[in-house]
């Protein structure tokens, strides 16, 4: 076969340094053919959704008809808007109800399955993962059912304590919290077998030798797991944080198609499919995804150079 | 001694007391989901609430075979997810074998573009998106579910990860025996790989088989919709949601998945850990 290859190659008039490039790309044109579906469709699919999203943030466009160009208006009209303001708001305000618990948990629990003196290591990974692998739409209508304030079963159950029903999707705080509720529930088992799969990396050795030199079980965790975990704590909390602006099918489901008692659940995702797809303002919707994703890029920066760093 | 026995053993039972606190936590819905879908509509909302009815029945699911042909909206669910697997999966395949085993020109600037992509959050390409997807014909159709997915950067690094581990000179030899490169591929790559392509598959599958978003703009007409679709089109107004009917849809689109899970436990978790770990 590569004599073959040689063969044709002496057959094409290539000469020269320009034609040595032609004569590598020729060389390489296998790999070039196995990677080129991904760059076909990503030119289709992602390259020109990006450009021509670029353009729209600058017009105003109901979807059909013509395109009106607006220079920076949408982004003018953005920096005003209240509603928009309030979805990111919500993202910094539901990153800080659930990723600081969610990611705690998920080690604890992970460091607790890990240890040597828990039995069906198996039994409780698999439960406590299965909620991942449930769609939004029925887990949303599940809670919902279960946090109906007169009827719903946690308020039922509340009562024979004596707690007074709590407006679970009714109020403000209400609302943020069981979306909470249902973010931690569906995502506490995959962080926390992403945290068990880097426990595994650790060597044991390295607390057990710790606790024989006198560090509590609790030292060994803050001062040795902890910090050579950083890594996946890094890329877990960084997944939970474009997570926290992302919830869509959550609020959707939960809420019903709306974004939640007063916007008190809109994040910046649900307002830009709002915009777009009720409002039919298409322009605007794509300022707004823009506006969105810089903010993103610039937290995932900061969080890498924050957490990121290394000991030395 | 004993004084370090009884913490020994207060620390295994705290232990042993949150695990059994959250597994609880994780399955109260499911219970409840599966216990709603076979109640009555009247035994519902009851004080005290009811597990197990003493007149549980399938009426909620023969209901959704009626009036949803559920059967159906299943079988649209499963077309979607599996094309879409398949399809995605070859070309992480055949990316991921050209970038882990080959050096070409412009290979460093390629790889880079496509680790690039994946910071793009779909809010920015969704509404264009669906202004591409309106100019093929394609709304209303499971084309664009399942195509522009096709284009996985998360799928081709990593199967790039899990390529470089198989050795070149078992392809090396079969180049020596006249093999073409794409039946090195086909025949000597893809099976030594496909433990791998299980992984990243059950990965594939379970995100196309939930996926909310993509389904809710771009699907329209009641035949088409899939399963989480059918959940939401199922709540009424106010106070009139028929929830024996939607716990029992909610139920039928978890099944599916739960057995491919527990069968493919090991696979799916290895799938889910590789990119958390090495990055």
């Amino acid at each position: 076969m590569a004599e073959n290859v040689e063969k044709k190659q002496v057959m094409l008039p290539f000469t020269g340094p320009r034609s040595r490039l032609w004569l590598g790309i020729y060389k390489s044109r296998w790999p070039y053919l196995f990677i080129s579906p991904f760059f076909l469709l990503y030119a289709v699919f992602g390259v020109y959704p990006v450009l021509f999203s670029i353009y729209l943030s600058f017009t105003e466009w109901k979807g059909l008809g013509p395109i009106k160009f607006v220079a920076f208006k949408n982004f003018a009209l953005l920096m005003k808007d209240q509603l928009f303001w309030l979805s990111m708001k919500n993202g910094v305000i539901l990153f800080f109800l659930y990723v600081p618990v969610m990611t705690f948990l998920a080690i604890v629990l992970a460091v607790i399955l890990n240890s040597r003196r828990i039995r069906g290591f198996r039994f409780f990974r698999t439960i406590l993962f299965i909620p991942y692998i449930m769609n939004i739409a029925a887990a949303g209508f599940t809670f919902r059912l279960l946090l109906n304030q007169k009827y719903g079963l946690v308020n039922v159950l509340f009562a024979t304590f004596n707690i007074p029903a709590i407006p679970w999707l009714e109020s403000i705080w209400g609302a943020r919290i069981s979306l909470s509720l249902l973010v931690v529930w569906a995502w506490l088992g995959y962080n926390m077998v992403i945290m068990l799969a880097g426990l595994q990396t650790i060597p044991s050795d390295l607390t057990e030798a710790a606790m024989i030199d006198g560090a509590s079980p609790i030292q060994a965790f803050f001062y040795i797991t902890i910090p050579l975990l950083r890594p996946v704590i890094l890329f877990s909390v960084i997944l939970s944080t474009m997570g926290s602006f992302n919830l869509f099918g959550e609020i959707y489901n939960l809420y019903n198609g709306t974004a939640g008692p007063m916007n008190a659940t809109l994040t910046p995702i649900v307002g830009i499919f709002q915009q777009a797809f009720a409002n039919l303002r298409l322009g605007y919707a794509s300022a707004m995804a823009y506006v969105y994703f810089m903010f993103i890029f610039i937290l995932t920066i900061l969080q890498f150079r924050y957490f990121g760093k290394t000991e030395d | 001694m004993f004084i370090r026995r009884i913490s020994y053993w207060s620390t295994s039972a705290l232990m042993y007391a949150l695990l059994i606190g959250v597994s609880a936590f994780m399955l109260l819905p499911f219970i409840w989901m599966v216990s709603t879908s076979l109640k009555p509509a009247d035994e519902i909302f009851t004080i005290p609430p009811i597990i197990i009815s003493r007149h549980s029945s399938l009426t909620a699911y023969t209901y959704l075979q009626e009036n949803y042909d559920i059967l159906r909206i299943t079988a649209n669910t499963f077309i979607i997810a599996l094309s879409a697997t398949v399809l995605r999966l070859f070309f992480c395949a055949l990316g991921g074998y050209g970038f882990a085993k080959f050096n070409f020109p412009g290979k460093g600037t390629l790889f880079a573009f496509l680790l690039g992509t994946m910071i793009i959050p779909y809010a920015v390409t969704m509404v264009p998106m669906f202004v591409i997807a309106r100019e093929f014909k394609w709304i209303d159709t499971f084309l664009p579910l399942i195509i522009p997915g096709a284009a996985s950067a998360f799928g081709i690094f990593f199967m790039r990860q899990y390529i470089s581990s198989v050795s070149d000179e078992i392809m090396d030899a079969a180049r020596i025996d006249g093999a073409s490169e794409f039946a090195i591929f086909w025949r000597i790559i893809l099976p030594i790989i496909a433990p791998g392509l299980t992984s990243l598959g059950l990965i594939f599958f379970m995100a196309s088989w939930n996926d909310f978003m993509g389904p809710l703009i771009y699907l329209k007409s009641m035949e088409h919709f899939t399963l989480p679709l059918v959940i939401r089109s199922l709540t009424g107004p106010v106070g009139r949601t028929a929830f024996d009917v939607q716990m029992a849809a909610s139920v039928i689109s978890l099944i599916p998945l739960l057995i491919i899970f527990l069968i493919f436990q090991r696979r799916f978790l290895e799938g889910i850990t590789a990119g958390a770990v090495k990055g």
